[in-house]
């Protein structure tokens, strides 16, 4: 592209984050940095049974024989773990059960970020877990779904009510030792939603959990675990901010899918954490590790994610198809704007007979991002007539920024096929012509263009969060504040 | 007067294309410029809409006694002045509503006027389909994607119809087009010609002005609009090509 549009497209792609507020409340701390004691206390903190706190030591003492990876295709630079506060949390009042007990500095957090705590609100027809730093702060509609079955309550609260689904799964997908956050989480975590739909239901409303990262210094390590039992259904969404501060924070999740014969669940994330300013400066390390299991026959797991956010996301959420003709499927969005770098992609193992995966991928980098697909998508020898399908895009804003594709490819059988393809594009000259030609300004011309590119993803997200995604999307390559 | 072009001059990475081109339009004409490849027609209509990547050395436009100079692409858009393009773009994943509704949307807000709502646009764009006679689902479809040459055309009448310009450039609209679509083509532009609005049809066929009957012809060639006549200029050219212009011009 030529200088002129390059120009062009830059300005327009120095957004402000508009999420960047901090919320003025009583907080309290674990002592800084990381020990067995730091474990311990939060482990007391929690009023944890026994079996957590064994889990929790189990994976610092493994996490201490681990190394931080380097593989990914990002410049970090060293994290100092000994440096971050590993617990944070609103100080509570003794009982939360009712809404007008929490916190309304807190409700009105979430108001601001629109999201609705108060159960009358009930028009939306979303259930809420909202999570601010450590600690859930209120789930709601968790009374109405509760006749059928199904259990949606922050993770804290399933320890303490459903200990034995807990320690059944909690680790079964993503084991401690799977990686070096992954370690890390199992350590530390604080809270996040647990959801358990019963055998034959559809859960009849969307579940989300929100997650707010707001005291300073403070890493958060949230853990999500969903079990669909045998013929089960739920759709369940994420979304993720924070303050705008100069220091990185650290951001190490675990979301774990378990689904049983012929279960289905849809995981939907718009992650917006704060970026980081203009010139690099804070933003979110964010280290993820999604993993889900089609444990029986033709059960099926889908990822849908819109990353935005982050100064750097390093996360490839994946399925492991055992169950025959089991399916999963990965799309994903990557924005990567200013000095944002985003290492992302999906693994797909496939175990079982007649298995089938779809991974679609647009990246879309602008300023000086850094995009890259990885992917794996291995077929074992018994997982026969599988087939798996790759689309890797790239679209590039600007001459500065970069994308790379990384495709692994293992088949270990004759009659499966697995194919990948990848293109590289740009926004044209001639396409901002056409659309400022018809009245429509650089910046709508972008947001459009890239809504168009990036559609065969979002027309996967659940209504509730399609049109946040696309004025997210178009926000965070726009110049517009608010 | 509606346009006033003057002694303009543009070129693209230093290299002149428009030597010194005079033109004058008034509200209610229908202008034809015709010329061979290469001497600059489509660059005369993408400078008039304010792409960029030209460089105007001297001369100016004058439009409804503004001078262009300062308006952005969109603003020369949304004061009235519409390029249907010889090569329309495809932009996947946009559909032509979602593309129109914006467009008409940010037209009006230039305007002052409040957004359509949902239903009174495709009102509109239902009555515009059935003025440019478009029966099949181009609206559905991607700007353009995966359309085919007379799609592409229809549909640049179908957004000229949409958007209501006073100005209207339409660059060789009628070229790749079988019979019946060139008919579509030449009545949407008459059911749209009023007493107020004006055309700028750039074509090499005569075949187009048996439809769309032109008040002035210019010839354009190497950067300059050398002859300019009535109707009669077009059959003409028809006739006896380009050659005895050059002869005239001494070359
Ligand atoms: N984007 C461009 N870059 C370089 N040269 C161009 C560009 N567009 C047009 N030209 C040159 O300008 C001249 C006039 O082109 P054009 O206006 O398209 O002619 P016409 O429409 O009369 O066929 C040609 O020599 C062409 O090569
Ligand atoms: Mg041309």
């Amino acid at each position: 592209m030529d200088t002129d549009s390059n120009k062009i497209i830059d300005e327009v792609t120095q957004g402000d984050y508009k999420y960047g507020f901090v919320t003025d409340i009583e907080t309290e701390f674990a002592p800084r940095g990381i020990t067995e004691e730091t474990v311990r206390y939060i482990s007391t903190k929690k009023n944890e049974p026994g079996f957590m706190l064994e889990f929790r030591l189990k994976a610092f003492r493994h996490w201490l024989t681990m190394t931080q990876p380097k593989w990914a295709h990002l410049t970090i630079d060293p994290i100092n773990f000994q440096d971050i506060i590993y617990f944070a949390a609103p100080k509570k009042k003794e009982n939360l059960e009712k809404l007008d007990q929490v916190d309304p500095e807190l409700l009105a957090t979430f108001n601001k970020l629109g999201i609705s705590l108060e159960e009358q609100k009930k028009m939306t027809g979303v259930a809420v877990d909202a999570v601010m730093d450590s600690v859930s702060v209120k789930t709601t509609f968790s009374e109405t779904l509760s006749k059928y079955g199904i259990i949606f309550c922050s993770f804290s609260e399933a320890v303490q009510k459903h200990p034995d689904l807990i320690k059944q799964y909690m680790g079964s997908v993503v084991p401690y030792t799977d990686n070096y956050f992954a370690a890390l989480n199992s350590a530390v975590f604080s809270d996040g939603s647990f959801c358990y739909i019963p055998k034959g239901v559809r859960c009849p409303i969307e579940l989300s959990t929100y997650f707010r990262i707001n005291a300073a210094n403070t890493g958060q390590f949230e853990r999500t675990l969903i079990v669909a039992e045998e013929g089960a259904y739920v759709s369940y969404m994420e979304g993720c901010t924070a303050p705008q501060r100069d220091e990185n924070q650290l951001h190490a999740a675990i979301v774990e899918i378990v689904a049983m014969k012929d279960a289905e669940v849809k995981y939907s994330t718009v992650q917006n954490w704060y970026p980081g300013d203009k010139n690099g400066k804070g933003g979110i390390y964010n280290f993820v590790t999604k993993r889900g299991i089609c444990k029986g026959n033709n059960a099926k797991i889908s990822w849908t994610q819109v990353e935005t956010g982050s100064s750097i996301t390093w996360k490839y959420p994946g399925c492991i198809l055992l169950g025959d003709n089991s399916v999963g499927e990965f799309y994903s969005v990557a924005v990567t704007n200013n000095h944002q770098q985003a290492d992302t992609g999906s693994k797909m193992i496939h175990l079982g007979k007649n298995t089938r995966s779809i991974i679609i991928s647009k990246g879309i980098s602008a300023g000086k991002g850094q995009n890259s697909y990885r992917g794996l998508v291995k077929v074992t020898k018994n997982a026969i007539n599988s087939r798996n399908y790759s689309q890797c895009d790239s679209l590039l804003l600007g001459s500065q920024c970069g994308a790379h594709t990384f495709p692994y490819i293992q088949v270990g059988n004759k009659s499966s096929v697995v194919e990948h393809e990848a293109t590289t594009s740009k926004i044209s000259e001639d396409q901002l012509f056409y659309c400022q030609q018809r009245g429509i300004d650089t910046e709508s011309a972008i947001g459009l263009i890239v809504n168009g590119y990036a559609k065969e993803v979002l027309k996967q997200l659940p209504m509730e969060f399609a049109v946040e995604a696309q004025k997210l999307l178009s926000i965070s390559l726009e110049g517009s504040v608010g | 007067m509606l346009l006033s072009i003057k002694n303009l001059h543009a070129s693209i990475n230093g290299k002149e294309i428009l030597k010194g081109v005079n033109l004058e339009v008034n509200n209610g004409e229908i202008h034809a410029i015709m010329g061979p490849n290469g001497t600059g027609k489509s660059t005369l209509a993408s400078v008039i809409a304010g792409r960029d990547v030209f460089e105007t050395t001297s001369g100016e436009i004058l439009y409804k006694g503004k001078n262009l100079q300062k308006l952005s692409i969109e603003e020369r858009a949304c004061e009235g002045i519409f390029l249907g393009f010889q090569y329309p773009v495809e932009i996947p994943g946009v559909s032509m509503t979602n593309f129109m509704r914006t467009a008409v949307n940010e037209i009006r807000k230039y305007k002052g006027l409040d957004a359509l709502s949902g239903s009174e646009f495709i009102k509109l764009m239902e009555e515009k389909k059935k003025l440019v006679e478009i029966t099949s689902n181009l609206t559905n479809r991607s700007v353009n994607e995966g359309f085919s040459g007379g799609e592409k055309k229809k549909n640049e009448i179908f957004q000229m119809a949409m958007l209501e310009p006073m100005l209207a450039i339409l660059d060789e609209t009628d070229s790749g087009l079988d019979i019946d679509a060139l008919r579509i083509v030449a009545n949407g532009v008459n059911k749209l010609r009023r007493p107020d609005n004006a055309f700028v049809v750039i074509t090499h066929y005569q075949r187009l002005l048996d439809y769309i009957v032109p008040d002035f012809v210019h010839v354009l060639y190497e950067g300059k609009i050398v002859k300019s006549g009535g109707k009669e200029l077009a059959l003409e050219l028809e006739d006896r090509g380009y050659d005895w212009i050059k002869k005239e011009l001494g070359e």
